[in-house]
């Protein structure tokens, strides 16, 4: 029942190493000869202090060995559309091809920010439906489509969060954001980048917050806390009225971190939680690509109370035309440059249209149920458990521990984790959340199949049984993928840093 | 066919989700969310659209985003911080590869080697280019990577001031006060030369005994905002230098062909807009933040986002890449990370590459060249318009500078009311940024604009300023 799988490895040499004197991959357009004719000597254009002398070392390629080369670097690359990615809290659902296919059109590609209103409705039109829509589908007042990424949406409401206490003359006094031991790294970073303290608060033995821990946290030092619901653990924190009520109580605000919206959409709102600022991430739970790493999008959403602090501009309806509001005197300013990733926000805008109202009821039905799924065949294997909250049913994750594992055969999660890529199927998130040992978190989505979920099941109890009978195999994997189990001690020595080519070609020559 | 069956969802028809139902031992869903407290759940109808078939996706996304202009539709000489350049064919066909476009940030190495090597090679052809050293995988974008240089420098140096011109873009300089301020940073601007728009060297120094001690970084940007180039590099960055404050320099990448690198000018960090470097306007985004710093461990430590690593297979025998000095950053360090940064722009890195390794050494200085000759064509032209100045600025210009009309009458609105009608964009208007510069318009001329596009636009701007007279 395991896959038989052996990735491309083509030793691809680098860039700089293939390529030959002379050769070129683009012919960049020749300026007019009248042009050159009455523009003269462009050397005189630029003053001899400011030329650039050396042509910068860049390769020389054809075309075709452009081509050539990135195909095989992508042949050695693994995505959504290669296989099964229950990667934990990333949620690695398909992408669907429409969306990339109208996130091509000229019409997006090809309008620029500055526009003149009347010459870009389409894509104002696009934006300021949206925001309507997410803000239904979480319960919020008003969103801004600025950020570019999950923790850049933390950024924006950590910001706001400030906003807000500054906008009261509390400030100076609020200066601590609570977070749950259990939340994603982006939190706490979040909220120090924010120039507030964190505190801590630990975890119960269902994995939910602490609520007496929580009380004696907050003060009327508490700005904020930030939570996500369900947990990293994929637990629905069942008291989180009572949450909202103590950190309201003392005056702080309920931010929501959205990576682990997919198990509640279209039928739990942040907004009916209590949540005062929600991010999302449209490259999780909207389907959209994750590029390698970005382009993602974060919007923010926010209740009546905190519109005023959002970032400008945002995009308004007069009746007859869209346009774009930045006289917003309370704002927070800017985020980054412009809008926000519009060709992101249109393969969301798809999305929804594609699902609407029941089919993203069914996204999150169906990515409980997968989970659930696991949960139960999992449990069956030999040296993996499920900490915390033991009979409480998983939403869009479940975080299994190899410490049995571990403490019988050596063999850590690390070693399941690449053992995995041996069968095809890409590991799932290790090492996190931090209050579980050897963690191994894992998202099917709604995406995977039940067919794909039963291979990585069989995949998982061959690993169990390899790790009792010959742990040699697990530990010295992964064997099929492009390189075997790469040096990463090596990588980080000052000695052996190695993050450019120039830097590598200089070290070599010392 | 199924009512409950999506294409997107192997597991929502009937029978399979029975199986599987049965298998966990419940006999509905709603079990699973028995946790969740009945008041929570939503019990209206949420104001969201119907199920749609992919072609009334297809029709109806077309038919809104129809109602935009494009700028192949009609000639437009914005720029302002994205623009225009042609995007070669290839890095579309590549970058839509489903190896690339569907994979997560590249945590197991393994199994990731294509996007870690593509990294590796953006993060090296951008070394090159800057003649900087030290690059990383991405950020945001121009104006976020500088509230990031902002802060390293702070931790750096340990000192609260950040120097940054007067010309600056607004959105920059608004996202900077954004990273900044909550830093406890202050923003200080310096003024500039009415004549040439160069940096005025005397209020830099005097900016720096104002704030002696405690000036962590000089800011400036080649070419500038309004496009012209500052000259005095080397002079601002002695003058940091001597105070013991951090030169960061931001940077359009499609001058650096023909224009001096700013690690040639012993630049501690730039950052700067890969956009142009194959990516498209996209109303603004995604974009392609460039961050790079110096070979040396205190800085390295201190840099923000991903970083991909060269090293070799633990049995020695491959070579292979790894994301690196992981212990910088958020999953790891948590409240004591350089930044919280997570996802980045990475495939708008891949684009660039690409674009790089097509161009190639001499393409580069092509590209550049061609943006000269054109952009300097177009203000020749305009400038002899009687009434049009262009450039305003008496300083050296790379592909964006100042029009200024000064004819009783012509306003920038005018102007740009006019050209709309005849079918042409202009620029972008900087009054309400720079009311000092009057009637002015940031126009941007790149490789894309024909003779004929820009003799288009001055003739038309000819008969709209003549016809006001």
């Amino acid at each position: 029942m395991v896959k038989e799988f052996q990735q491309a490895k083509w030793l691809e040499p680098l860039i700089f190493e293939i390529g030959g004197e002379g050769r070129i991959g683009h012919i960049v357009p020749n300026p007019d000869d009248e042009v050159k004719k009455e523009v003269g000597d462009i050397e005189k254009l630029i003053p001899e202090k400011l030329r650039r002398k050396d042509e910068p070392k860049l390769p020389e390629l054809s075309e075709v060995e452009v081509v050539q080369h990135y195909t095989r670097l992508s042949q050695m690359n693994y995505g959504v559309d290669t296989g099964f990615y229950p990667l934990g809290s990333c949620t690695m659902k398909y992408n669907p091809r429409i969306n990339e296919e109208l996130a091509s059109m000229e019409e997006v590609m090809w309008i620029h920010p500055y526009q003149d209103e009347r010459t870009v409705q389409g894509a104002l039109e696009l934006m300021y439906k949206l925001e309507r829509w997410l803000a239904e589908i979480t319960g919020m007042h008003r969103f801004t489509l600025q950020p570019a990424a999950g923790a850049h949406g933390e950024f924006t409401g950590v910001q706001l969060i400030r906003a807000y206490h500054e906008y009261n003359g509390e400030l100076d006094k609020r200066d601590e954001i609570i977070v749950p031991d259990s939340a994603h790294g982006t939190n706490p970073a979040s909220a120090a980048m924010g120039g507030f303290k964190v505190i801590v608060v630990p975890s119960n033995e269902n994995g939910c917050v602490d609520i007496e821990a929580l009380k004696a946290a907050v003060s009327e030092r508490t700005a904020g806390l930030m939570l996500t619901n369900p947990n990293t653990l994929g637990i629905f924190e069942e008291r989180i009225e009572e949450i909202a009520r103590i950190v309201h109580d003392v005056g702080g605000l309920l931010y929501y971190d959205g990576a682990n919206l997919n198990a509640i959409v279209g039928k739990v709102r942040p907004g009916d939680m209590g949540f005062d600022i929600v991010h999302l991430n449209l490259h999780k739970t909207f389907g959209t690509p994750h590029g390698g790493g970005g382009p993602g999008a974060g919007p923010i959403g926010v209740t009546k109370e905190l519109e005023k602090f959002l970032p400008v501009p945002l995009v308004e309806y007069d009746g007859e035309k869209y346009y774009l509001d930045w006289d917003r005197p309370h704002s927070i300013g800017k985020v980054k440059g412009f809008y926000g990733n519009f060709n992101v926000l249109v393969k969301a805008f798809a999305y929804i249209l594609a699902l609407g109202e029941e089919g993203l009821k069914t996204v999150a039905e169906i990515s409980v149920l997968n989970t659930n799924y696991l949960v139960k065949k999992l449990k069956e294997i030999k040296g993996f458990e499920l900490p915390y909250g033991k009979d409480k049913p998983r939403k869009h994750e479940c975080v299994f521990s190899a410490s049995p594992l571990k403490r019988d055969t050596k063999v850590r999660a690390l070693n399941v984790a690449k053992r995995l890529l041996d069968f095809g199927i890409h590991a799932p998130t290790m090492y996190f959340p931090l209050i579980v040992h050897e963690a191994l978190m894992i998202e099917p989505t709604e995406t995977a199949t039940k067919e794909q979920m039963d291979e990585f099941i069989e995949s998982l109890r061959k690993i169990s049984e390899e790790a009792y009978s010959n742990p040699e195999i697990v530990l010295s994997a992964p064997h099929n993928t492009s390189v075997t189990k790469l040096d990463e001690a090596m990588a980080a020595r000052p000695k052996t840093l190695f993050l450019t080519w120039k830097m590598y070609l200089k070290k070599s020559s010392e | 066919m199924e009512k409950d069956a999506h294409p997107y969802i192997p597991n929502s028809p009937r029978k399979i989700r029975n199986t599987l139902l049965k298998e966990i031992g419940v006999n509905d869903i709603s079990e699973l969310y028995s946790d969740v407290p009945e008041r929570l759940f939503y019990k209206g109808k949420l104001k969201l659209p119907k199920v749609h078939s992919e072609y009334e996706i297809f029709k109806q996304v077309r038919r809104m985003l129809k109602k935009n202009r494009t700028v192949l539709d009609m000639c437009t000489f914005l720029g302002a911080g994205v623009w225009p350049h042609y995007i070669p064919a290839v890095i579309k066909a590549l970058i839509s590869r489903g190896e690339f476009l569907t994979s997560y940030t590249p945590y197991q190495a393994e199994i990731s080697q294509g996007m870690l090597q593509t990294l590796f090679e953006y993060q090296s052809l951008m070394a090159e280019l800057l003649e900087m050293p030290v690059v990383n995988a991405s950020m945001y974008d121009w104006a976020s990577a500088l509230g990031e240089a902002a802060l390293m420098t702070n931790r750096l140096t340990k000192k609260k001031v950040f120097l940054v011109p007067k010309i600056i873009h607004p959105e920059r300089f608004s996202t900077l006060k954004t990273y900044a301020e909550s830093a406890g940073i202050k923003i200080v601007q310096v003024n500039f030369n009415r004549d040439t728009g160069q940096l005025d060297l005397n209020d830099l120094d005097s900016k720096f005994n104002e704030f002696r001690g405690e000036v962590a970084g000089v800011y400036i940007e080649n070419p500038s905002y309004l496009g012209f180039l500052e000259t005095q590099v080397d002079e601002v960055s002695d003058i940091a230098h001597r105070n013991e404050s951090l030169l960061v320099v931001g940077v359009d990448p499609t001058s650096l062909g023909v224009i001096r690198p700013p690690g040639d000018y012993d630049a501690d960090i730039v950052v700067g807009e890969g956009q142009p470097l194959g990516n498209p306007l996209n109303f603004g985004g995604p974009l392609l933040g460039i961050f790079a710093t110096k070979d040396d461990m205190k800085f390295i430590r201190q840099m923000p986002g991903r970083i991909i690593g060269m090293t070799k297979s633990e049995d020695g025998k491959y070579r292979g890449f790894v994301m690196t000095l992981q212990t910088r950053e958020q999953h790891i360090r948590r409240e004591r990370a350089t930044s919280n940064i997570c996802s980045n722009e990475a495939l708008c890195a891949v684009a660039a590459a690409i674009y790089l390794s097509l161009l190639g050494k001499k393409g580069i200085v092509e590209l550049g060249k061609t943006i000269l000759y054109n952009s300097h064509y177009a203000m020749k032209k305009l400038n002899a318009i009687d009434g049009v100045k262009a450039p305003y600025f008496k300083a050296p210009h790379f592909k964006e500078f100042l029009v200024t009309f000064y004819r009783e009458g012509i306003s920038v609105e005018t102007v740009h009311e006019k050209l709309l009608e005849k079918g042409i964009h202009g620029g972008k208007n900087v009054k309400r940024e720079f009311p000092e510069f009057g009637e002015s318009m940031l126009l941007c001329v790149t490789e894309i604009h024909t003779k004929e596009d820009i003799d288009e636009l001055v003739s038309a701007i000819k008969e709209i300023v003549e016809g006001g007279r």
